[in-house]
């Protein structure tokens, strides 16, 4: 008898490429997308050592962080450091002969939404990028992490990463969500149960009712951020809604060899009592829309909630809690619908997807955003742009009052000229409210799209639900 | 990468909770091409006003702990983004070790390749020696790589776990592509298989 394995277990083994006797391993990486931030330093390695990228062919290329998304950035990216480093990934991209999609181009997006959205990514592949966020890759039942920059010169290198197992964790999301409750809010309150560091350690599988129920977009949104819980990568097994969503990209395989892939995608699920060495359920019934209070994605309520006293914590959650409440000018017992707030960025890695900005448009439709809010839409990608345009989105968008901007990772870091100033408060659909993550001394609420929209509107934090 | 044997230093009590890969190099220093030069920004938006003037009170600008080697911090320590800027960051300001209850996972790996050593220790092990750190300049911790323990001021000492083959690259100073580029025949082979029984990848 063989024997039982997790979906984790299944993909790893089947890239183990050479195994030390003390479990280190050489992990073999099937994609591998780069970025302008995290590759520089990587691609002057190379040089240095006079290095090849061992499978170009494997290797996508775009940049993200510092473009502009202005409607005028055919000008050129002002800040000079962020135009040098979107023309070295240029320049290492074209001699090291990677594939690449250029600011210019209208596939160039954010790279999570690129790799799907082109067939790069898909089920039962080793998926890396430097960059947290790669998470979002699990959806597709991939194994998919962030790493560093000198993981990112071992990868182009070598194809493989040198890597111990991680341990196995469940997340199981039975029965069903709520009206106005969407995979955002799933994924926030797995954070907000299991804490930042629930994850480390692990790679999480999704799983349950609920999970299945959503579309890839969600899924995406879900696995996104398993990292903001700690784990390695989180992991959804892959099913028909992979498949479709997966078939026809133009990076996936076709004929035979679809027949072949889809064959053996079937066989990437946890084995009927296979081990977990953690798991945590919760019931799809019981989240609730939420918000995020503090500045780690762990602070994290039910809209219909008040902000926490510090008090009420232990450890030293309770000097972070102050800390947080002081960073974010909130009282504790103050209901979180009256936090005014004065930005809304609809967007990123997280939520930048066709099915995010119809959630916000479908809210948004007919309505203004109140006066004086600064809103933006930021599409996730060019094709995702383009999609909103033709199903009308970008209309109701521009007509509430909200910025459409191009393509690109824009105030979900604010590493471009998207960010907030000093008090401002925003309300973001990205990942992390971290101190500073949007702005130095911008405050930062994460939620979902539709209730972003309903804040651009009301002006406050207000609970999508009395909205339907 | 600079080896790490043993080191004996002053270290800096940071007790905060989920110290993330931002506060400790905010991203509008990630923007560089180089690896060095990252120091003088380490926790820029703790330890410098808007208008760059030094906060007193931040534990790295007190004359006790100008010359921190090592941080003592509260558990998640490195939570947040994959970006290698943030141990650049630490390495270039000179600190060569981060002790705490717990680290996020890339940060972690990040550190290793860096020449920096993270040690995870228990709860009461960390409490001691943040105690320790509190009492400034004249209290130096220990680090003993090669036995792996950390030695608080008082000489109470502290065993660690740390992966074997970590150890190995970070006492010798090893680079990790020479050293997987010597099992290339390795990788050959599985690319080659692969090819043929996933030839879609």
């Amino acid at each position: 008898m063989t024997a039982l394995k997790t979906l984790y277990d299944k993909i790893w083994d089947a890239h183990v490429a050479q195994e030390d006797a003390d479990g280190t391993c050489l992990l073999y990486i099937d994609r591998h997308l780069v970025h302008e931030v995290t590759s520089p330093q990587a691609f002057e390695g190379l040089r240095l050592a006079g290095r090849p990228v061992r499978a170009p062919e494997k290797t996508i290329a775009v940049p993200d962080h510092n473009v502009p998304t202005t409607l005028d950035r055919e000008k050129g990216i002002e800040n000079e450091e962020s135009r040098i480093q979107v023309e070295a990934l240029d320049k290492n991209a074209r001699d090291f002969g990677v594939n690449y999609y250029p600011v210019s181009d209208i596939r160039q997006g954010i790279v999570h939404i690129v790799g799907p959205e082109q067939g790069w990514t898909l089920p039962g592949m080793t998926v890396v990028c430097g960059d947290s966020h790669t998470a979002t890759h699990g959806a597709f039942g991939a194994l998919a992490h962030g790493i560093g920059t000198s993981e990112v010169e071992h990868v182009l290198a070598t194809q493989t990463l040198i890597q111990k197992k991680s341990k196995n964790m469940k997340v199981e999301i039975t029965g069903h969500l709520r009206p106005g409750v969407t995979a955002k809010d799933i994924t926030l309150s797995v954070i907000g149960a299991t804490g930042t560091a629930g994850g480390t350690g692990y790679v999480i599988e999704y799983c349950g009712q609920a999970i299945r129920d959503l579309s890839m977009e969600g899924r995406m949104t879900v696995c996104n951020m398993a990292i903001e819980g700690g784990a390695r990568a989180g992991i959804i097994a892959p099913d028909q809604k992979t498949f479709d969503y997966c078939m026809g990209r133009p990076h996936a395989p076709k004929g035979a060899q679809w027949e072949a892939a889809v064959t053996w995608w079937k066989t990437l699920f946890t084995d009927e009592g296979a081990h977990f060495d953690k798991v945590v359920t919760l019931k799809g019934e019981d989240i609730a829309p939420v918000v995020t209070w503090g500045t780690s994605p762990e602070d994290v309520l039910p809209i219909t909630a008040t902000v926490p006293a510090p008090e009420s914590f232990t450890g030293g959650k309770v000097e972070a809690a102050q800390r947080a409440l002081d960073y974010m000018g909130l009282t504790a017992g103050q209901k979180l619908t009256d936090i005014q707030i004065d930005t809304v960025f609809i967007g990123s890695c997280t939520n930048g997807r066709i099915e995010d900005l119809r959630a916000a448009a479908a809210v948004l439709k007919g309505k203004k955003i109140k006066a004086g809010m600064r809103a933006m839409v930021v599409p996730g990608s060019g094709l995702v742009r383009a999609q909103a345009e033709e199903e009308g989105l970008a209309q109701i968008f521009i007509d509430a009052g909200f910025e459409w901007r191009l393509a690109g990772c824009s105030m979900c870091l604010a590493m471009n000229p998207d960010q907030l100033a000093p008090g401002e408060r925003c309300a973001a659909t990205s990942n992390r409210n971290f101190e500073g993550r949007q702005g130095r001394g911008g405050r930062t609420h994460l939620l979902s799209p539709a209730m972003a929209a309903a804040a651009a509107i009301t002006g406050h934090l207000t609970d999508i639900r009395e909205m339907m | 990468m600079d080896k790490f044997t043993t080191l004996t230093g002053i270290a800096a009590p940071m007790p905060l909770l989920n110290i993330d890969t931002d506060m400790i190099i905010p991203k509008q220093f990630l923007k560089t091409i180089k690896r060095s030069g990252l120091g003088v920004n380490l926790f820029d938006e703790m330890r410098y006003t808007q208008d760059g003037k030094e906060i007193p009170t931040f534990v790295l600008n007190q004359p006790a702990y100008r010359k921190a080697e090592i941080i003592v911090a509260g558990d998640n320590f490195g939570c947040g983004s994959s970006r290698e800027h943030a141990p650049w960051a630490l390495l270039d300001f000179g600190i060569r070790a981060v002790i705490s209850t717990s680290f996020a996972d890339i940060f972690y790996s990040n550190c290793f390749k860096n020449g920096i050593l993270p040690i995870v220790l228990p709860k009461a092990a960390v409490e001691v020696l943040m105690a320790d750190a509190q009492k400034g300049a004249n209290a130096r911790i220990t680090v003993d790589l090669e036995q792996q323990t950390v030695t608080a001021s008082d000489g109470q000492s502290f065993a660690f776990d740390v992966d074997p083959f970590k150890k190995h690259c970070l006492l010798n100073g090893l680079d990790d592509i020479g050293l997987t580029l010597e099992k290339v025949k390795a990788i050959d082979t599985f690319e080659a298989a692969a090819a043929q029984s996933r030839p879609w990848v």
